[in-house]
């Protein structure tokens, strides 16, 4: 199996790892409460009785947390550290946000304004904001990051499938914030090619008409 | 006035009192705290029904895709109130303002609170704030479609009426400022005989560190916000990068203050949950120590823990790594209270009146709220759901059913008290469970979307994602169903509810129960000297032969 990222595995993982423990704990409180709710109903006229506190049981139920919780961390942080050294043989894409659309310039001065990228070769993406706040945002690749004006930050992905996947604008930018979409495509290596040629050719014929 | 303790006739209730002034003056040029109170909640429930038709409008909106019923613009408006007004208007006034006001002094054995002309100066701004917030909508330029973060460059730029908005959040955060002067001075300062920091109801320690945030915390919004003024004004260049500014900056300024306000909003309704729990299950609270330091500590903790709002703008790594560490930290103490209040039903007479279903309901939204956060917390699936519908569904787990629904408890547990009237509690139960249902078919489907890539504050969506949004916009109908419910009932008990002058109807332990229905002006005819702990049921200690093994 594939998958669309470098990252989805990860963040699934470490989703799945956390839903789950919380899951475990959420039916935990649950059923005690309500099997406690029924077992000492006062329709019953069973007499209370005052427990003021166990220092044994607070340091369990405060230690188990503890111990839980750091796993989920570094899961959640396994996944993250990734994504901010790109391997060195990065092909680079320039992202450029502006309200509401993206543009997207390749290292030989190609624009487009959808996304293509050859499989399985790391590509990293620089984000530029000419006016507001915006977020490159692919669900399918599990990866998000603020495009900040003045603040050059970049997001990097390796894809492992073929296809077409959106791009979302994730940081609100006014009107039309919910139609900056976008998609990457992601073509086999000598389609890649084939494709970055014909949109050289068509760039240096538009040049030389001008 | 109330203070020359000689002239006041304590025979009557606070409601029925007449002072100097009469009619509505009588209200709201009072300084008694109870009055201010109910100031606060008639006040706060007006914006609250604002607040929810916008929301109600939004999920309508949102029930197809493409337009459903108003315009982009229309809705980015709507969003943005929602968000001012349910914060600023209803969450963080609900409990302190509302309860705090009226229950912390007579819960502490005290007249009033330290200042109760601050006080109603603070009611009076809340109201100056809200008025403003409203009137923004109405005012030539546009109502303000910044979302309630306020994020700049977007804000510096929209030709919206942003303003108004920053001036009313600036005016009330000076409200919130004195009301948290007045409880600290409160509790240190009004204490009655006997009543030591451990016999302090868990009310009154959650108000207490609640207050504290917002002494603390609240100048730093307040000059944020000034700033983003200026910069709008006069062109000051700090946040926006078009002048050299820095929008990441800003971010950081907000939520050092936003952060904490999450645990202004959270921490007096888990006070609430406090107060409840053992009186309808008739038996002392379980580790009273653990739950009152457990406060302290998610004011503490929560004030270090802002910048996972901000985990996609850019950061340094270490950053990074201390700020998620830290956000799984806070959720320790979070988790101690629930397993307390959970062990305080143990070994119980329970009686699953309205106040309790909803402090059962509180804890398992809350949980829910919390175990999301935690999700959320991770760097790694942070990079994925942050600002998408799964936050969405997060917090309004949190601040709906967490403090929305400790709201509600906490008007289902201190109505008789307030007003001396009874509300039917059958009918309470219907509302409850229909707010129940509606509240998860609501919020529920924003966590699947969410983790499916729908991001937040979309006028428009994928077709992939209709399915999921019109399931949670008929949540929305069940949801305002309940509400109807809920308050028609409470407002039929108001009006004409049974009378009752019954000083303790569920049977509490806590001052509030131990004075007259509803309470005289000066909350006591002789202070009372406290000699126990606030949960104390000593009727029970005879058969305490139960030791801690058996607890296990
Ligand atoms: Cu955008």
């Amino acid at each position: 199996m594939f998958s669309a990222s470098n990252y989805v595995d990860k963040v699934d993982f470490a989703f799945i790892f956390i839903t789950a423990i919380s899951f475990a704990l959420l039916i935990l409180i649950t059923i005690l409460m309500i099997y406690f709710v029924f077992k000492y109903n006062r329709k019953k006229g069973v007499k209370p009785v005052n427990i003021h506190g166990n220092t044994t049981l607070e340091i369990i139920w405060t230690a188990i947390p503890v111990l839980l919780v750091i796993p989920m961390f570094y899961y959640g942080w396994v996944g993250f550290v990734e994504g901010n050294n790109p391997p060195k043989d990065s092909m680079t894409v320039k992202a450029t946000a502006q309200m509401w659309k993206w543009t997207f310039e390749y290292p030989n001065g190609v624009k487009t304004d959808t996304m293509y990228v050859p499989q399985n070769r790391p590509v990293k993406v620089d984000l530029i904001s000419i006016d507001v706040t915006h977020a490159f945002f692919v669900p399918a690749f599990r990866i998000k990051r603020d495009v900040v004006p003045n603040r050059n930050n970049m997001v990097w992905f390796t894809s492992e499938n073929t296809g077409s996947f959106d791009i979302a604008c994730a940081e609100y930018c006014g009107l039309n914030h919910s139609y900056m979409y976008s998609k990457v495509v992601v073509l086999k290596e000598s389609e890649y090619a084939d494709w970055l040629k014909i949109q050289t050719d068509k760039m240096n014929a538009a040049a030389i008409t001008q | 006035m109330s203070t020359h303790t000689s002239k006041v006739d304590n025979s009557v209730s606070y409601l029925e009192y007449q002072g100097k002034h009469k009619g509505l003056k009588a209200w709201i040029f009072s300084t008694d705290h109870k009055r201010i109170g109910l100031l606060y909640l008639v006040t706060m429930l007006f914006f609250f029904s604002i607040g929810v038709t916008f929301g109600f409008l939004m999920r309508l909106e949102l029930l197809t895709p493409g337009k459903t019923i108003i315009d982009p613009q229309t809705y980015n408006s709507f969003f943005t109130l929602h968000g001012i007004i349910m914060i600023f208007l209803f969450i963080i006034p609900g409990l302190p303002a509302v309860f705090g006001n009226f229950f912390l002094p007579i819960m502490i054995g005290a007249k009033d609170v330290s200042f109760p002309r601050i006080n109603l100066l603070s009611w009076w701004l809340f109201l100056l704030g809200g008025i403003l917030a409203i009137v923004s909508v109405i005012m030539p330029g546009g109502a303000v479609d910044t979302g309630w973060t306020f994020y700049v460059p977007y804000s510096v730029r929209t030709g919206t009426n942003v303003w108004p908005a920053l001036l009313a959040a600036f005016i009330l955060g000076f409200s919130s400022i004195l009301t948290g002067l007045n409880f600290v001075t409160t509790v240190h300062r009004l204490r009655a005989p006997g009543m030591s920091w451990f016999r302090l109801p868990l009310f009154i320690w959650s108000l207490y560190s609640t207050a504290w945030i917002q002494v603390l915390a609240t100048p730093i919004i307040g000059i944020t916000l000034l700033m983003v003024f200026f910069e709008r004004v006069f062109g000051f260049g700090v946040f926006d990068p078009a002048l050299g500014g820095d929008p990441v900056l800003y971010q950081h300024l907000f939520w050092i203050y936003s952060h904490p306000a999450v645990y202004i909003m959270i921490l007096p309704a888990m006070g609430v949950i406090s107060e409840i729990i053992p009186v309808f299950s008739r038996r002392t609270i379980f580790g009273y120590k653990f739950i009152a330091f457990s406060s302290i500590a998610i004011a503490f903790f929560g004030s270090l823990v802002w910048a996972h709002h901000m985990f996609t703008a850019g950061m340094s790594s270490p950053a990074m790594f201390i700020f998620s560490l830290l956000t799984f930290i806070v959720a320790i103490p979070s988790a101690i209270k629930v397993f307390n209040w959970v062990s305080t039903l143990y070994k119980g007479s329970i009686q699953t009146d309205p106040p309790l279903l909803y402090a059962l309901a509180f804890i398992f939204l809350f949980a829910i709220g919390g175990f999301t956060g935690l999700i959320q917390g991770a760097l790694s699936v942070n990079m994925h759901i942050h600002d998408t519908s799964f936050i969405v569904a997060h917090f309004h787990y949190v601040m709906f059913g967490g403090t929305g629904f400790g709201i509600f408890a906490a008007l289902h547990y201190w109505f008789p008290k307030m007003f001396g009237r009874k509300y039917n509690l059958k009918t309470a139960k219907v509302g409850f469970w229909t707010l129940f249902v509606g509240f998860n078919v609501l919020y529920f489907p924003m966590f699947i979307m969410g983790w499916l890539g729908m991001p937040r504050r979309y006028y428009d969506y994928l077709p992939e994602f209709h399915i999921y949004h019109s399931i949670s916009t008929y949540g929305s109908w069940i949801l305002i169903t309940g509400l109807i419910i809920m308050f028609t009932n409470l407002y039929i008990g108001y009006k004409r509810g049974a009378v009752t002058t019954e000083e303790n109807p569920w049977g509490g332990e806590t001052l509030e129960w131990q004075t007259m229905t509803p309470p005289p002006i000066e909350n006591f005819d002789v202070i009372p000297e406290v000699t126990g702990d606030p949960y104390g049921y000593k009727q029970n200690d005879e058969n305490e032969t139960v030791k801690v093994k058996e607890a296990l």
